[in-house]
């Protein structure tokens, strides 16, 4: 018996093979990108070694910390917006079938639509600077979240509920012990999605009306043809999406995925 | 042949019914009107093991919805140790669905804990009852693996743990050996009847297993094609103290016959009635 529970149970992936993988996807993606270069020449992209030499200097600037430190800032303020209002609309449209039908579609729309066309209406009622930027993030992270929250309360199988009843649960106890851990794998996933978009957005605010942040140097480092600034900026952004984007995944394997579902991980 | 096989019996006292259920009916009212129950009158003596056989969709599930609390009949009053059933389930009740129902976030060991552990029992009573829980169901090798990581026979039986360890004094079981095969199944009897025996609980038992439930109880409700009544209840006699082995005495196939004569035409009509909606 204990022969099968062994079976089943998937081999861990060690840890070495997955730093290999990563060096070689660091290689392939290093060549890409001096290949680039190469192609597209000196004024549309730095090549990799005059970006991190420029990155390696810039980095010790207060100037960096200073327009890292206002991307960061409405960066939290937007996924802590759209993390509490998307979870809490996503649970109350889960529980009320009803009006999550309705919403659903409205919803799905609203997600579909390219949200830039947006953004002149958004520097119109916030203004230039940090409320604009975090209402866009919030803008392109709220949906999915909203989304993901509200079918995991959805799918949550019936007879769950039916055994909290007859186990005399109270109320708060069902939510606590039953629902909640039955739609965090699900709702964590829609998190790590919003959170990706929630950047996305706030980037884009920065770009389009902004003196501060990683947007607006990019932006502005193409303005004033600083190619390696705005080849800089470009990896700063992407080494922070993938850093946070690792950490979202770690925790959703900790707390995301079904304990033990190897099956349906893989 | 008089058997005793209660304990009120046993003790020489008229056996007071746990569970009453009078004139009881369940009406589904969705886009289609489903009549799915009743009337049902039935009395569960104390210590009684009562099985329930009828054909699919006649109303089984509802029954035990129903007698359990978890649903209002449409019409009709149920009675637990005395007291109305509305609406809630009461305390001493134990209920096992026929749906896997184990928690996919906790092990095995935190499955058959949760009712314990919600109840304040201390920290070593809770050990040895779930140790002995998840050993009597046959998962001791498989406490701290996840559902996910079971078969879904593994994960009724969880299930069936998390109930029994609550020590109810009525247990509804909703074919818990469904998706068991046919050996495991017998020896899960027979687990089942030793607790029955033990605890002195009263079981009704859902089973699409005629076998089943003429091996396991003392009284056999057979139900007809939905609405689901009982048309007949077969008193099947035997010792209290009994195993699957009986399923060789003479008397075993005379009582699954009698079952399925009783049993074929409202399934064939259960089925026809299926054909003709569909
Ligand atoms: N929530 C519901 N709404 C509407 N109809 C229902 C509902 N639940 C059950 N029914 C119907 O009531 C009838 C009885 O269902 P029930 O689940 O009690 O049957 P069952 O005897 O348990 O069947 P099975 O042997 O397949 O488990 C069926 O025709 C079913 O379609
Ligand atoms: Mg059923």
């Amino acid at each position: 018996m204990s022969a099968a529970l062994s079976a089943d149970v998937r081999p861990a992936r060690k840890p070495r093979e997955g730093a290999f993988d990563g060096v070689i996807i660091l290689v392939v993606v290093l060549a890409l990108w001096q290949g680039v270069h190469l192609y597209a020449g000196e004024s549309a992209i730095a090549s990799p070694l005059a970006t991190l030499t420029f990155l390696a200097e810039f980095l010790r600037t207060p100037v960096f910390w200073g327009h890292f430190g206002a991307t960061m800032a409405a960066f939290g303020y937007a996924v802590a917006i759209s993390s509490v209002l998307g979870v809490v609309l996503g649970l109350v449209l889960g529980v009320r079938r009803f009006a999550g039908d309705v919403a659903e579609p409205i919803l799905a729309g609203l997600y579909s639509i390219p949200k830039v066309t947006l953004y002149p209406m958004i520097l119109l009622i916030f203004g230039l600077g940090m409320s604009a930027k975090v209402a866009f993030g919030v803008i392109h992270g709220v949906v999915p979240i909203v989304l993901f929250t509200m079918n995991a309360v959805k799918n949550v199988s019936p007879v769950l509920l039916r055994t909290a009843r007859a186990m005399r649960l109270s109320q708060p106890e069902t939510i606590r012990t039953v629902l909640a851990p039955a739609v965090l794998p699900e709702m964590i996933t829609g998190l790590r999605v919003g959170f990706s978009l929630t950047l996305l957005g706030v980037l884009i605010g920065e770009m389009f009306a902004s003196q501060r942040g990683l947007g607006f140097l990019i932006v502005n480092g193409i303005n004033l043809h600083n190619v390696r600034m705005t080849t800089g900026m470009i990896v700063a952004v992407i080494a922070f999406a993938l850093i946070a984007n690792g950490l979202l995944l770690s925790l959703d394997r900790r707390f995301g995925r079904t304990p033990g579902g190897g099956s349906r991980a893989a | 042949m008089a058997v005793v096989h209660n304990l009120a019996a046993a003790r020489g006292v008229p056996p007071a019914p746990v569970a009453t259920l009078r004139g009881v009916t369940r009406v589904y009212d969705g886009e289609r009107r489903v009549e799915a129950l009743g009337p049902i009158d039935l009395d569960l003596a104390e210590g009684e093991f009562f099985a329930v056989v009828g054909p699919s969709g006649c109303g089984k599930s509802t029954l035990l919805d129903v007698l359990s609390g978890l649903s209002r009949p449409t019409s009709g009053s149920i009675t637990f140790e005395g007291r109305p059933v509305e609406g809630e389930v009461p305390d001493g009740v134990g209920v096992v669905f026929q749906e896997d129902a184990s928690f996919a976030w906790l092990t095995v060991r935190d499955n058959v804990a949760f009712g314990l552990r919600r109840a304040g029992v201390d920290a070593a009573e809770i050990a040895r009852r779930v140790d002995y829980a998840v050993g009597f169901m046959g998962l001791a090798d498989f406490a701290a693996a996840y559902p996910a990581q079971l078969s879904g026979g593994m994960r009724q039986r969880v299930c069936i743990a998390r109930t029994l360890v609550m020590r109810p004094r009525l247990i509804l079981l909703d074919e818990p050996f469904g998706a068991l095969d046919q050996q495991t199944r017998l020896l899960m009897g027979d687990e089942l009847l030793r607790l029955w025996r033990e605890t002195g609980a009263t079981v009704l038992l859902i089973t699409h297993a005629l076998d089943e439930a003429a091996m396991l109880s003392d009284r056999v409700g057979v139900m007809s094609a939905r609405p689901g009544r009982f048309i007949d209840l077969v008193e099947t006699g035997w010792p209290r103290d009994r195993d699957s082995r009986i399923v060789s005495e003479s008397r075993f196939g005379a009582l699954t016959g009698r079952l399925w004569s009783n049993l074929r035409e409202e399934s064939l009509r259960a089925m026809g009635s299926k054909g003709a909606a569909a």
